[in-house]
This record gives structure tokens, sequence and C-alpha cells, in this order.
């Protein structure tokens, strides 16, 4: 198995004609976008604006950020979402690196995010670093929350997918080739390394709280051995309103942080040997169940240890400690990746589980804790919907348009799969 | 210029060894003992010199701590430092007690040094900056320059560096720094030394909760009085107390008192960590007021409490929700609650 990923780094992004890439830059067709997704009989209005890295601009509240990827030749770079079910991870693909789809507009929870596009937010959240086509999208009167969400997931997929089959034809900047071998020869090919699996815990509670594995709702599925190939071309897709901070977006999917980092070290440092998709759920029965799943695949790769990554915070915080507990109990070597809630002063329990095995974790930061932000020129969504928030409180807005909010109504600031560099340390 | 206070016992105090250890304090302006040593390269002049005999402060704490803080009032010093106290435990209560309680009254930095073995450590590492030393006054210089060295930041307005860098005992506080590594990047990092065998720091600490004893089981239901609690975010319609989506740090109590069950319409979750669509059609699937009205009526239960309790629990820390529960718990049993059903989302 090798997938090809090629990679157009965009510069900037404006208004075209017609929607193209052209020197690094990427031209939107504003109608053409709007189009596409007015075929949806959801939607009732699609607003297209523009937002590049440095401008006085914030973005609220923010469903999903999905990286414009499409397939070169054969198979699709969404399957199961747009285009055609079919099997993912092979060919060639083509991304466009810097760019990105932002969707907002009046949205169905009070579970989305902020973006601001420079000051002190920015190096929050990797998305004030793109070039943002941000779709503020409006649904049509009658169209349930649950077809609201779908449809606001799938339109920003489309357009995503759109915008890069635009870019088929381009010159790529860069080409990295990703190869997946069957685990018996993956075992050989690297004996005197350490074998370690990735347990990729997706967020599936259902209540606007799925993912979406080649278009399959995750919590109707069993954990499940994926391609890490597939991951980068659309296989797992966001199609939750989790609270900001810990939300991973389909962007984030997309470029896992974990898969990225392992396959920088095989062969080198380690064997990576396969990752384990397991959804996050509710109930106790399916988090006993998916446990021992999850752990029996991780054992019978044969990992010597593995990383955990995880969505949410609270509940799902209980799956993690429980795989970390059945995987150690095996005599895995486990890692995980977890946010903290350590209350705004700092001086709370930062978890609301543990577990004894849980001796190795990786802090992506503390929630709770508060940030001031500037007032931006240009607000693109709804400011007062950050009231109702996570991370926004009643009068968290003030007269100046200047914020107080904790870090969790940051899109992406502490995401699980450790994309960032948040972290929290004990002062 | 910036002004200081300075803090010790009757040995450094050049009054004596143990024999004088119960004297009582006294304030003298400018430098004694170690406080020379300080005032060398503090960026700030050090304006009085407090002494106490370690005995009597133990046995007189709050009497000291009001004639220190009386002079702190009259002298208003920009820092307070006590110390080096050690491996020395009274001094070290004494230098904890005094630099934590110089803090919270009025807000200015106090520092001091202590031993990792001195019990005031822990006593007091939580309420003030407490610079890790040596056992003996043998480490006075060394100890002296640490302290000078964090005392000059604190003088300055700046912020403290990690315990590491700057040398003090961690508070317990967690605070955000940007790594300069991704956290797939040290989890990576981490299994990598994990599984060879080599040393790792995890970067979360393992949580230590107070265990909670159920309370016992009620007996007879049929002459209980029974409150409905939820964790779900449920507020009168319009939320007039402005119940945050999260993180939220009270709770509120609604009555519940004329009503046969929870209209939709007339009560909406707030909450931000569900979708609230199948609450908001009908919040009793939330706090099951009707149910509870039905078993009232049929004598099951003896009498539904009044009010129903609300929060929303999301995300919110387990500091916050541990002192909410107390509260609850209290204003439950002083209003002759025997029984409660809490409901989560």
């Amino acid at each position: 198995m090798q997938l090809e990923l090629r990679e157009i780094k965009i510069l900037d992004v404006r208004f075209g004609e017609s929607t193209k890439v052209q020197d690094n830059i990427l031209y939107v067709a504003q109608d053409e976008i709007r189009d596409l997704l007015l075929g949806d009989e959801r939607i009732s209005n699609v607003q297209v604006d523009l937002a590049r890295p440095g401008e006085s601009v914030r973005i609220i509240p923010v469903k999903d950020v999905v990286e414009p990827r499409a397939k070169l030749e054969g198979g699709e770079a969404f399957p199961g979402m747009d285009g055609k079910i079919c099997d993912a991870g092979e060919g060639v693909t083509v991304r466009l690196a810097g760019a990105a789809v932002v969707t907002t507009g009046p949205i169905v929870g009070f579970q989305e995010g902020i973006i601001d596009m420079s000051g002190p937010l920015a190096q929050y959240t990797p998305f004030a670093h793109l070039n943002n086509v941000v779709l503020s999208i409006e649904k049509t009167d009658g169209t349930s929350p649950h077809e609201h969400e779908e449809a606001l997931r799938i339109g920003g997929i489309k357009a995503a997918h759109f915008i890069a089959k635009k870019a088929l034809e381009c010159a790529p900047d860069d080409v990295v080739f990703y190869n997946w071998e069957s685990i018996w020869k993956k075992a050989l090919m690297y004996p005197d390394l350490p074998k370690v699996a990735y347990v990729y815990q997706c967020m599936s509670q259902g209540l606007l709280h799925d993912t979406y594995f080649y278009g399959k709702d995750s919590k109707k599925m069993l954990p499940t051995l994926v391609s890490p190939l597939s991951v980068f071309d659309g296989a797992i897709v966001s199609g939750n309103c989790v609270s900001a901070g810990s939300k991973t977006t389909t962007y984030h999917h997309q470029n896992n942080a974990v898969i990225k980092e392992l396959f920088k070290r095989d062969g080198k440092e380690l064997n990576f040997i396969g990752a384990v998709a397991s959804p996050l759920m509710t109930t106790l029965a399916d988090k006993y169940r998916n446990t021992a799943l999850t752990a029996r695949l991780v054992e019978m790769l044969g990992a010597d240890g593995a990383v955990q990554s995880q969505e949410g915070f609270g509940n799902p915080t209980a799956d993690l400690m429980m795989i970390c507990s059945a995987l150690e109990k095996k005599g895995i070597r486990t890692v995980l990746i977890s946010n903290e809630d350590a209350g705004v002063d700092g001086k709370s329990e930062p978890l609301p589980d543990t577990s004894e095995s849980a001796d190795a974790m990786v802090s992506t930061g503390n929630s709770n804790a508060t940030i001031e932000l500037p007032p931006m020129d240009k607000v693109i969504g709804d400011l007062e919907s950050l009231e109702r928030l996570t991370g926004g409180c009643a009068g968290c807005i003030h007269e100046d348009g200047s914020l107080t909010i904790e870090i969790h109504g940051i899109l992406g600031s502490h995401n699980l799969q450790g994309t960032s560099k948040l972290q929290a340390v004990t002062v | 210029m910036k002004k200081a206070v300075f803090y010790t016992n009757q040995f450094f105090g050049q009054i004596g060894g143990e024999e004088h250890a119960g004297v009582p304090p006294f304030v003298k302006e400018g430098c004694i003992g170690p406080a020379n040593l300080f005032n060398e390269t503090l960026e700030g002049e050090i304006a009085a010199t407090i002494v106490c005999g370690d005995n009597y402060y133990a046995e007189n704490m709050d009497e000291v701590r009001e004639f220190i803080c009386g002079e702190v009032e009259k002298l208003k010093p920009d820092l307070f430092i006590a110390g080096p106290a050690f491996n020395a435990g009274r001094f070290g209560v004494a230098c904890g007690d005094i630099c934590a309680a110089v803090e919270e009254r009025f807000a200015i930095p106090a520092v001091t040094g202590m031993n990792e073995e001195n019990p005031g450590k822990d006593m007091y590492k939580a309420k003030t900056c407490i610079v890790e030393v040596g056992r003996s006054a043998a480490g006075m210089k060394k100890a002296a320059a640490a302290m000078t060295r964090v005392a000059n930041k604190l003088l300055r307005g700046e912020a403290l560096g990690l315990p590491s860098e700057d040398g003090y005992f961690p508070r317990g506080i967690r605070v955000n720094i940007f790594s300069e590594k991704t956290g797939a990047e040290r989890a990576v990092d981490m299994l990598l030394a994990k599984l060879g065998g080599m040393p790792y720091q995890t970067e979360i600490p393992l949580p230590e909760y107070q265990p909670v004893t159920p309370a016992p089981g009620v007996i007879d239901l049929k002459s209980a009085k029974v409150a409905l609690l939820t964790s779900g975010g449920i507020v009168p319609a319009g939320n007039p107390d402005r119940l945050p989506a999260a993180t939220a740090k009270f709770y509120k109590m609604y009555s519940i008192k004329d009503l046969d069950s929870l209209k939709s319409g007339d009560f909406t979750s707030v909450h931000a960590g569900y979708d609230p669509v199948y609450v908001n059609e009908d919040p009793n699937r939330l706090a099951p007021l009707d149910l509870l009205r039905n078993l009232e009526k049929a004598g099951e239960i003896g009498e539904l409490y009044e009010y129903l309790t609300t929060t929303t629990g999301n995300s919110t820390s387990v500091a916050d929700a541990t002192r909410m529960g107390r509260e609850i718990a209290k204003s439950l049993k002083e209003s002759g609650i025997s029984a409660a059903i809490l409901t989560s989302s």
C-alpha cells in the first residue's frame, strides 16, 4: 500500500471569477461555492468570506475546519462523505497545505468555537495560520438540529473537496510517500525496534457527538484496525459539536499528529505496527466492550507500546483510563494524551478520572485558564453566541468588543491528538 | 527605591541560641544578620528586620502574626522576605506562616527559603514562594543568592519561571506554557523512554481524590423528603441567572412547588456538553419531575422538595464540583431532606 501525498502550498487566498490555484494563490469563486452548497435543500443561504493569517478577523462560532484534498486518480478523498464509498489510502492525493474551509453560521448547539486570525489567540490555534475560506451557512426553516448538523458537515467537506479538485493539475511543491505493509511483513522489517501501536479514540457519544468512519457513524462500530494512510484520505471525519478546545476537527483527523509523528520515527526509533480506531461511547457496557476489544487488537498487533489519543473531556476520560489500564495489564507500555480541567486558578485536581497505570501522560493544557482578547476589526458569524459556548459565559464580551474567555472556547486550543504545543505545568 | 521587610529568628537575629527561643517579636530599622547579605544584591532596600524566637512564634502564632502584620501595615513594603529556615522545623513553620499571611493580607509577594525536608515546606508551599536551600546555615551564601534572585524578579513584577528554572518548590498551580515540541512528539518521546527503560516524567501527576463515603440507603421512602437535582443545565426559559454552558461555578435552586412536570418551553438546557434537543422537547427526560410527582401522589415517597437544584456539569473542575457538592448537601440537610436524586447528562 502506498499513498503519494502531493502538497501544494497555498500562500494567499483571493476571490476570483473561477475557483483555481495559480502561483500558490487560491482563487475562490463565491458563486461556485454557493451554488454547490445550495444544492442541499436544507441550506437556505451561504456567505463566503476569506480570512488570512495576520488579519484583524474573528470567526465565531466555528463548527468544523477541513483541509482541501482530492484524489488525482481513482478513489475519493472523503469516502462515504462526498462521492462514492470506496477504499482509501492508496494512489495519489493532492492537498492544499496552508488552506482550509471553515464552517460557521447560526449553529446547532452551543458547542462551537472561536478563531482570531491575529492577536494573542493566534498562538492557541493552528487555524489562525491558514488561508481560510469561511462559509457562513444558514439552514432552511424547519430543518431539524440533526439535519442541520449533517448539512453543515457535508457542506464543508463538499466545498473543500471541490476546491482541491480544481488544483489537481498544479505542480506540487512537495511530495511525500507513505507506505504501509501487512502486519507480518511490517513486524519483520525492523525486528530490533520496539513495535508501537496507535490507539485512535474517536468521539462517538451520539447526541451530536459523532465521528464518521467511511461515512458511517462511529458509534455504530466496534473498535477496528485502520490503515493510517486512509486517515490522510479523509476516512475519518468530524461530525461533532464537542466543546471547541477539545474538538478534533476534520482538519485534525486529516493531519493526525500522532500518526505523522509515528511515521517520522518509523524504521528509525520504532516500528509503527498499526492503528486501532476506538469509539468513545457513553454507556458503561460499551466502555467495557470497547476497552476489551481495543486492548485485544493492540495485543494481536504484537505491540510493545501504544500511544493513546482522545477527544472531548470528562466522560471520555473514563475510556482513556480504562483502555490504558487494560493495555498496561497486558504488558503493553502506554502513553496517553489529555487536556486538563484544573480550574481557573489551576489549583484543582486536573482530571475527572484516574488509573494507577496512567503513569505517563502528556498534557495539552489546562482548558479552564482564561485569556484576554482584544477586539477585532471584523467579525464573521455571531459574536453574541460566545456567551453560550463552552469557554464563554455571561459578561465575557466587553463593550469595546474585547473578550475574557477560558481557552476551552478556542478551536483546537488543547487538541487531544497532541497537535498543539500547549502544555500545563505545575508551578 | 523598592522596600522590603525581613523576618528572621533569635539565632540569625543575633540574640542567641535555643535558650533565647522564647523571645517575643520586635522590629528594628535596617538590617540584622543575614539581612545584610540580602541587602547587597537586592534591587531594593531592606527597611526593617523583624526578629522573633522560634518557640515564641510556635506557641503564640496568632499573636505574632498580628504583630508582624501590624508592622507591615505601617512600613508598606513591596516585598517580604523570611528566613532562610534551612532544615529548622519551627523556624520553617514560622517563615511559611508569616509569608503566607503577608501575601494574603497585603497582596505583596513574599519569599522564604527551606530545605526539601523542612516540615514547613509541605505545609506552606501552596501558599507562598519557598526557594529550595541547603540543610544548614553553612549554605547561607548560596541560599541568599538563590532567594535574592527570585526576590528581584518579584520586585520587578516579573512572573517567575518554572520551579526547576527559578529553584522554588511548586505551589501546585497548573499553568499553561508553550512547549518546544507538540504533544504528539512528546508522547512518542515519552513512550520510547518508557519502552527503553529510561527515566521519564509524566506531565500530569496522578490525581488524588478524596474518597466519598456513600450515605447509607434510605430506610423508609414513604416518609422521606426527596430532592431532585441535575447537573444537566436545566434552567427556566430565558436563563434568568445566566448559568454558563460549561465550567459553571455556581448552582441554582428553582421552585417547582406548584408544578407537576417541567414543561417544554418553560424549561430549557444550557449545557454545552451534549445535544439538548431531546431534553428541550421534554425536560422531564433529564429531571423527572413528572414521575416523582406521581410517586408523591401515590404515597411512594413522603414529599418532594419544593426546589430543583441545577448546575452545568461540563468541564467543571474537581475543586469547583467538590465545593458545590458540599454547599448543596449542607443546604439540603438543613432543609430536612433525607434522599436526593441527582441526574447527569
